[in-house]
Order: C-alpha cells, then sequence, then structure tokens
C-alpha cells in the first residue's frame, strides 16, 4: 500500500506516494532519481548503499523508506557544492581513496557521519567507523589516508 | 624571454584519476545506474540441479501472466560462445543439459521487477538427474560420466612440458624435497553485480547494449554470433565499471540473456544480477591441487622443479587452457631455472565455471612453490633472501621457455623489502607467536599473442583535434577502476607538453572507439599506452609542422613546448590554439593514429602445445615480507604488516601504482587468510560476502610500497605492469610468517583458525611422538 512520506532530502522537504514495503534505496535511486547511493549485495553486507539518516551512517538497503519519515536522509549527491568538492571528497580524490568507484558513494558517507562525531578519529577509530563498508580495490590504505587527511589538524 | 611557457611534464606524476570527481558525487553512471524509461526487468530462472538433462520447459503459466512481454530458453538460441575459439561449449541459456546449480535455463522480461520474479516461479522446469561430480578427482575418475562430449573423461586438456634435464637435475641436488599443496575457490567479489540494459530497436533491427564488462569487443563478437547479427548492427558500451579482477574478462551469461530478451520484447531490457548470482556467474580462482618438488644445492641453487596440477574448472571450458598453461609457463621467468617438468591437468566439474582471475594461473603454483623453497631454505640453514639472490636471472635474456625478459628489478625489491623490514636484524629474535616470512612474484604485461589472433596491432588509439583545441583520446581500453582513462591521458598529455587539462578521453564505445581487446592480463598501460604514445607523436608532427609554415621556419627547428611552438630561443613563438589553427586550414578535423604490435621474440616458444601462453613484452617483479602475531589459543592470524617492492618499470603514476599493489596484496590476503566459495552438493553455500569472508578494513594491514624502476627498453616511458604481480606472493609470505612464529607450515588456503588449529596440534602430537621415541 502506498501511503505519503513525507522525508528531507540533500536539505529538499518531500512529499512523495511511497508503497510501505519500499527501502530507502530504492526510494533515492527509482523515486527521486538519486543514483549516486548504490547497491552492491543482497541487504547488509557492504555498507555500498550507506547514507546518513539524521547525521548518522545507515545503509540504506537495510531501511525502510517509510521509517524514515521525517528524517533528513544526506546522500552522496549532498556532499559537494555543485560541482566543487568537499574537504572529504577531495582527500579521497587526492589519495586514490577511490578506484572503481562503487564502494565509494557509501565509503565517503560512512566517513563523512565519523567525522561529524568526531572530527580528529585516530586510526583505530577510522577503522571501526569504516568496519561495515567494503572495498575489493583499494585494500584500505588509502581510504585510510584519506580520511586522515580530511580529519582536524 | 625568460618567462617562456614549460611544457607540462605529467608522466612520473602522482596524478589523481580524472574520472574521480565523477565517482566522488555520484555523478558517475554504472550500468544499474543508466537512465532507460520503460526499461523491463530481466530475471533469469536458474538449474536447481547440480547435473541433468533437462527434459522439459514448460512456460506457458508464466507466458500468459499480465506484465511478462518475452521468456527465453535455450531453444532461442542453439550458438554457443566462449572466450577461446577452440573451447566454446557454453549455451547462453542451457539446452538439453545442465551442467551446475545455477546455470540459467530461462529468462523473463516484464514490466517490473516483481512480476518478472513472480513469471519465474510459474515456469515448470522438469529435470532428469545425473551423476554430478563435485570435486576434480570425481569427475576424472574412470567410471565418471563425461559432463561434454568433446572431453573425454572430463579432462579439459592436460598440459604437459619437460624442459631441460630434470633428472640431472634433482640428481646433482643436495636436497630434493616434495610436498603437496591445495588452494580452495575464491572469486572476485567486485563490489558491482553484472549487469546489462539491451535495446532492441525493431524498426532498425540495432541493438545497443550497455554492460558491466572488462572486454567490450570480446561481449561485441559473442553478441553478433549468439544473436546471429551482423557486428555492424551492434553497438557496445562499457559505462562505470564497478570493478573486475577477472570477473568479467569474458563475455557473460547476463549480457547475451539481456539482449536476448531485448530482442524478443522488441525493445529495452535491463537485468541487474544479485550478489548470490554474481557469485554464482563466478569465472574465479580454480580450486586446485598441487605437487611441487624441488630440488636444490647447498649454496640455495635450484637444480630443477616438477609440479603437478589439478584445477577444478567447472562445468564450461571458459579460460580453462590458458589458465592451466599460465601456471606451468609461469615456473619460469621469476628465477634462474632450467630444468622444469609441468604436468596440469584441467577437470570439468558440475560447479560454476572458474575464469581468469587477478594473477591468472599464477598465484596458487607461486604459493606453493615459494612455500616449499622457505621449507628447504630453512632445512639447509639458508636465509630466504640467499636463495632468492642464488637463483636470479640476468636481463635481457630469455627462459628455458623463450620467454622473453627484457628488464628485472627484482634484486632491487629484495633489497628494499630486506631493509625496510628489518629483516636481518629481527628474523629469529621476535617473541613467540611473532614471525616474518617473504616471497617474490611477477607476472606478465599482457599476452604477446591474443586468445582472438587476428594479424591485427594489439592496440590502436585515435586522437581527434579539432577547432577547440581539445585533444579527444578515443580508445577501445576499458577503464574499470584501474585508471588506464587517466594513463593514457597521461601519456598523450606528456608527449604534446601539454596540462592533461587539454585532453578528453572517450573509451569503449564501439560506435566511435578503434577496437580493443580489453582489460586483462595487465595488458592496457604497456600495450595502448604505447599505441597513445605513437599517436600523440604523429599528431606533434602535424603542429610542429603547421607551425613551421606560420613561423617561416623548418619543421626540424620547430620546438614544442606544449602551449608554445617556437623556431629558435629567442623566439616568443606562437601559442598553441594559433599553431591549432594553422593546422586545421588545409585540412580541417585532424585524426592521428596510433598502433602498437608485440615483437615476435615476445610471443614465447615452440618446445610444447601451447608454449605462447606466458610470452610477453614485460615481466613485473615484486618481493614482499609480512610479519604476522600468532595467537597460539585460538590459531588466529594477525597481519601487522606488508612490505612490498615491485618493479614496474616506470611508474607513470606513482600513486596509482602505490594503489594497484596494495589492492593486489590486500587480494592476496583475503586468498591466504579467508576466502573461499563452499558448496554442499554443488549447491553455493557462501554465495555473499559474509560466508565468503571478505575481509574489512578492520583486519586489514598498513602495506608499505616501494616501487623499484627496471626502465623496461620496450615499455611506454619504460613502464612494465602494476596490478597484478604483487598479488602471488602474499600467500606464500604470510605462510613462511606462520610458520616462522610457530614452527608449523600450513599447506592449505586460506590459512583459517581451524586450518592453522589442526597443524598445531598435528605438529604438537609430532613433537610428543618424537620425544617419546628419544625418552626410550
Amino acid at each position: 500500500m502506498k501511503l505519503i512520506l513525507s522525508i528531507t532530502v540533500n536539505g529538499t522537504a518531500r512529499q512523495d506516494a511511497v508503497a510501505d514495503n519500499m527501502l530507502l534505496i530504492d526510494y533515492l535511486r527509482d523515486i527521486v532519481g538519486l543514483t549516486g547511493t548504490k547497491m552492491g549485495c543482497d541487504g547488509g553486507e557492504c555498507g555500498a548503499c550507506t547514507v546518513l539518516v539524521d547525521g548518522k551512517p545507515r545503509h540504506s538497503c537495510l531501511a525502510l523508506a517509510q521509517a524514515c519519515g521525517s528524517t533528513h536522509v544526506e546522500s552522496i549527491e549532498a556532499l559537494a557544492d555543485h560541482s566543487r568538492l568537499s574537504r572529504l571528497q577531495a582527500a579521497f580524490h587526492e589519495k586514490l581513496g577511490a578506484q572503481c568507484g562503487i564502494c565509494t558513494p557509501g565509503m565517503v558517507m560512512a566517513a563523512e557521519g565519523l567525522l561529524r562525531h568526531n572530527p580528529s578519529p585516530s586510526e583505530e577509530e577510522i577503522r571501526e567507523g569504516l568496519g561495515a563498508n567494503i572495498c575489493r580495490c583499494t585494500g584500505y590504505v588509502k581510504i585510510i589516508e584519506a580520511v586522515q587527511a580530511a580529519s582536524a589538524p | 624571454m625568460s618567462d617562456i611557457v614549460q611544457p607540462s611534464h605529467p608522466i612520473g606524476q602522482r596524478v589523481p584519476m580524472i574520472d574521480g570527481p565523477d565517482k566522488l558525487t555520484g555523478r558517475a553512471r554504472y550500468t544499474a545506474d543508466l537512465p532507460a524509461i520503460g526499461a523491463l526487468s530481466g530475471k533469469i530462472l536458474r538449474s536447481t540441479a547440480g547435473h541433468a538433462e533437462i527434459v522439459s520447459i514448460d512456460t506457458s503459466a508464466a507466458k500468459s501472466m499480465p506484465g511478462v512481454i518475452a521468456i527465453v530458453t535455450g531453444d532461442d538460441c542453439d550458438k554457443t560462445y566462449g572466450v577461446l575459439p577452440v573451447a566454446m561449449n557454453e549455451y547462453p541459456l542451457a539446452r538439453e543439459r545442465v551442467r551446475y546449480r545455477g546455470e540459467p535455463v530461462a529468462a523473463v522480461a516484464a514490466v517490473d521487477d516483481a512480476t518478472a520474479l513472480a513469471a519465474l516461479t510459474r515456469i515448470k522446469v522438469t529435470y532428469r538427474e545425473l551423476p554430478a561430480y563435485y570435486t576434480a578427482q570425481e569427475a576424472i575418475a574412470a567410471d565418471a560420466i563425461a559432463l561434454h562430449e568433446k572431453r573425454p573423461g572430463n579432462v579439459e586438456r592436460q598440459t604437459e612440458f619437460d624442459l631441460g634435464e630434470v633428472d640431472a637435475g634433482f640428481a646433482e641436488a643436495d636436497l630434493v624435497r616434495e610436498d603437496t599443496y591445495h588452494c580452495a575457490e575464491i572469486c572476485q567479489v567486485q563490489i558491482e553485480t553484472h549487469a546489462a540494459l539491451a535495446d532492441y530497436d525493431v524498426e532498425r533491427d540495432q541493438l545497443t547494449v550497455h554492460c558491466s564488462t572488462q572486454v567490450p569487443f570480446y561481449v561485441h563478437l559473442m553478441l553478433s554470433r549468439c544473436l546471429d547479427m551482423p557486428k555492424g548492427r551492434i553497438h557496445v558500451v562499457k559505462p562505470h565499471v564497478g570493478g573486475g579482477f577477472g570477473c568479467r574478462t569474458e563475455t557473460l551469461n547476463v549480457e547475451l540473456i539481456c539482449a536476448m530478451l531485448a530482442r524478443k520484447a522488441g525493445g529495452a531490457v535491463r537485468i541487474v544480477l544479485t550478489r548470490e548470482e554474481t557469485f554464482i556467474t563466478h569465472r574465479g580462482r580454480p580450486e586446485t591441487h598441487i605437487r611441487m618438488k624441488v630440488g636444490l644445492k647447498k649454496d640455495g641453487r635450484i637444480t630443477a622443479v616438477e609440479c603437478e596440477s589439478l584445477q577444478r574448472g567447472g562445468g564450461y571450458s571458459g579460460y580453462g587452457i590458458v589458465t592451466n598453461l599460465y601456471s606451468g609457463s609461469l615456473l619460469y621467468a621469476l628465477y634462474d631455472i632450467k630444468s622444469v617438468r609441468y604436468t596440469g591437468t584441467r577437470a570439468l566439474t558440475n560447479t560454476p565455471p572458474c575464469g581468469a582471475m587477478r594473477g591468472h594461473g599464477t598465484v596458487n603454483i607461486r604459493f606453493a612453490f615459494e612455500a616449499l623453497l622457505d621449507t628447504m631454505a630453512s632445512e639447509l640453514g639458508l636465509d630466504p633472501f640467499a636463495v632468492r639472490r642464488a637463483n636470479l636471472l640476468k636481463a635481457p635474456t630469455f627462459t628455458e621457455n623463450d620467454l622473453m625478459v627484457k628488464s628485472y628489478g627484482l634484486p632491487e625489491c629484495l633489497d628494499w623489502v630486506e631493509e625496510a623490514s628489518g629483516w636481518q636484524k629481527r628474523k629469529g629474535t621476535l617473541p613467540p607467536g611473532r614471525g616474518l616470512g617473504m616471497a617474490c612474484s611477477h607476472y606478465v604485461s599482457g599476452a604477446s599473442k591474443p586468445v582472438h589472433w587476428t594479424g591485427e596491432p594489439h592496440a590502436v588509439v585515435n586522437l581527434k583535434l579539432d577547432f577547440d583545441g581539445a585533444i579527444v583520446l578515443l580508445t577501445g581500453a576499458a577503464e574499470i577502476g584501474q585508471g588506464s582513462s587517466t594513463v593514457l591521458a597521461q601519456c598523450v598529455a606528456e608527449v604534446m607538453g601539454l596540462d592533461m587539462s587539454r585532453i578528453r578521453v572517450v573509451a569503449s564505445d564501439s560506435r566511435v572507439t578503434p577496437k580493443d581487446n580489453g582489460s586483462y592480463s595487465s595488458r592496457v598501460t604497456f600495450m595502448v599506452g604505447n599505441a597513445a604514445i605513437e599517436a600523440a607523436e604523429n599528431l606533434k608532427q602535424i603542429m610542429v609542422e603547421a607551425a613551421a609554415k606560420k613561423l617561416d621556419a623548418q619543421p626540424q627547428d620547430i620546438e614544442c613546448l606544449g602551449e608554445v611552438y617556437r623556431a629558435a630561443s629567442q623566439d616568443r613563438g606562437i601559442d598553441y590554439e594559433a599553431v591549432v589553427s594553422a593546422a586545421l586550414e588545409d585540412t580541417g578535423t585532424i585524426t592521428t593514429k596510433g598502433t602498437f604490435s608485440t615483437i615476435p621474440e615476445s610471443h614465447g616458444g615452440k618446445k610444447y602445445r601451447g608454449a605462447a601462453i606466458g610470452g610477453t613484452m614485460g615481466f613485473s617483479y615484486a618481493a614482499q615480507v609480512v610479519e604476522v602475531t600468532v595467537d597460539p589459543d585460538t590459531a588466529d592470524i594477525k597481519i601487522e604488516k606488508v612490505w612490498v617492492a615491485h618493479d614496474c618499470g616506470y611508474a607513470l603514476n606513482p600513486l596509482t601504482v602505490e594503489g594497484q599493489v596494495q589492492g593486489s596484496v590486500w587480494m592476496g590476503m583475503g586468498q591466504a587468510m579467508s576466502e573461499e566459495t563452499r558448496f554442499h552438493n554443488g549447491m553455493p553455500i557462501a554465495a555473499n560476502m559474509l560466508d565468503y569472508r571478505v575481509p574489512t578494513i578492520v583486519e586489514s594491514p598498513d602495506i608499505e610500497v616501494k616501487i623499484v624502476e627496471s626502465v623496461d627498453p620496450n615499455g611506454p616511458f619504460g613502464a612494465k605492469e602494476a596490478g597484478e604481480g604483487s598479488l602471488s606472493g602474499f600467500p606464500g609470505a604470510v605462510a613462511n610468517a606462520v610458520a616462522d612464529a610457530l614452527g608449523v607450515r600450513v599447506t592449505e588456503l586460506p590459512i583459517t583458525p581451524d586450518r592453522l588449529m589442526a597443524a598445531i596440534e598435528a605438529y604438537e602430537k609430532e613433537q610428543r611422538v618424537r620425544q617419546t621415541a628419544g625418552a626410550a
């Protein structure tokens, strides 16, 4: 059954008729048209779909869209100031934190959530903060360097 | 003028990837992201039997469902496909027989996912079960029935060679040891699941396919073959691809099925596989049993090698023969070894087909070899580094199996990892449970003879220069995240002396880009890079001639500074845009071309059937040291640190070279420590990332990279491969580190706590028996 979902996506308040069993990722990709959020697994394995819900990282493949009513959902598309990369995105770019780029939106959003909560994380805290996000290209070394480069001095 | 423009030199610089901003902002579109309003959803029905005859497929109930637009089965295509012209034995949808659980038998295109999935449940398939063989040993047993008529005994092809004087070599050795090793099957687990979007235009009989492939050209060939359509009516585009690692180096059934559905539906169909289906599509590294025998002199010189390998290939041939041949041929070209006897058997089994996973054919064999060498070094009281140094090649040379080695940075790799890890000071002095291990490895920079031999150059690059001054680089090379578009842009910018912002790369669109064999066997930088350099040199020549005319000078007197062309050092010259205008005056839009062909000496030999496999223009070399801590109570292994040195000839982009080397080492770590596809009666039981055990960031170590530059005489600016060679060293190095830490040697991959604990218990039992015997 479709219900009206009132939600803020990347700073814009929206109301959409959304099925009660629709996942947040499908809502973002198919209804809002934000395909930056990726699906890499059959649910809860890889973290590629990570978005921020009220500032906290969440797997959008494990959340029902209707359960996110009245929240602020932020996806990778929200981070850049139009085409200008955020400090975190620029760090991922310059340090080669992204290779094939498919885990990148989720990885960057998980790191964004971490840094908002803890602007100067230790290496250990970075590993914990990104522990639910799988990358197959980098071996994670340059991802850690990127998050460190974007951390507050 | 003192403030004269200097040419740009992007080669050798740490250049971030040119498509990075797209990936970081969510703008990069992968196949599942492409806008396709009205595209139908395609879903695949898969075999529930491991090995069976298909008695009947009844699609009538599914067909009559509202919203179901097209259904295809094996009846819709009687053409086989496959990557090797000599071994095409797979159908897009099974015909008459299924050979592994999960093999596609039918597919539906419907208005949405739910309808398509519901329709699959209404298709009735009747199977007559046949004996199924889930291991290589069962499949090649004398009483087994053949999976394929043309593969009696379920052997893909046995590969054999016996070069040098193997028996004499063992006779002259001071120590001969033989051991068996076992490597579990692994899978690439690239994060983007397989996907295709096919659009068939009924009015014009044209097909456009976007798909997540490393080899758009091979997909094009197989689409033409299986759909019986002229190649010119097919258009293949590779959008952004979320990782490959060899899982997409051949046409996959998903691309063919999607196109079949689109043609039958008369419109657009998209298939996005689940993670489980992506595991089942497989094309990973085969389970391999290895018997390795080595002869050593007291000084560490290797006198002879004998190796037998048995691979579980899966239900179809795929790259099978090639995997088998690489396993044998690349016993050579790392060390100076004359005498090798190799027997490789590839079995056809009722499991998903294996493929050309990163480090194709070399990884399991290298693990066995490096582990055995370490065991024997310790028995002879030799340092593992000394044993390697006793067996170094001297480049340039040809190996006993005729592989060409033109540059060889292994000695420098060894020196660096030894020094950086503190090996000489620390080895043997570490606390209990802590250990250091090392190993070496190598890999080809592209196969000198491609699987589709046409006589054409290996690579073609086109450059287009027009009124706007932008240089459009057209290449078929498949950017899959490894940075191929970036490195090609660097090559052109370097030759032209221009900033990279002048270069625009258009890649992998069959309507506009020149044919390319694709991204596999680390061929792109070496082959396509050389073609890009030649195309840029041809363009620069045109620019120089135009500038000469404009400046009333001779072309040989013109100096190109990138943004300025001048006739003499005192001359202010004319700027780039003016030279472009001058060059366009007579001809209009300019296109130049560069090509690359391998030299015959690099094609490998003819001493045995298949000896061309392994032949390459240049080998990369790597050495690594791994440090571990092992908890003796839980057998849990922590990788503390990896030091790796990789000889990539010349680092065109040190940033991406480091990224490739770290990724390779880490992927080797996954195989060595935890990854394993597992089956129960042919049913995949680990077809998700958690059960399969992909390492997370939490258990992944720091990997310190040293780039060694041997400057290959044929490489683009001296470069060789960087993205595979370091992988195969890790499993051996970590096994050696565990042996150093505990005195216990594990000969099976992955070295899980279970396997290590079993080895510890066996070792302790043996010690007790020895002590008791000693006391008696």
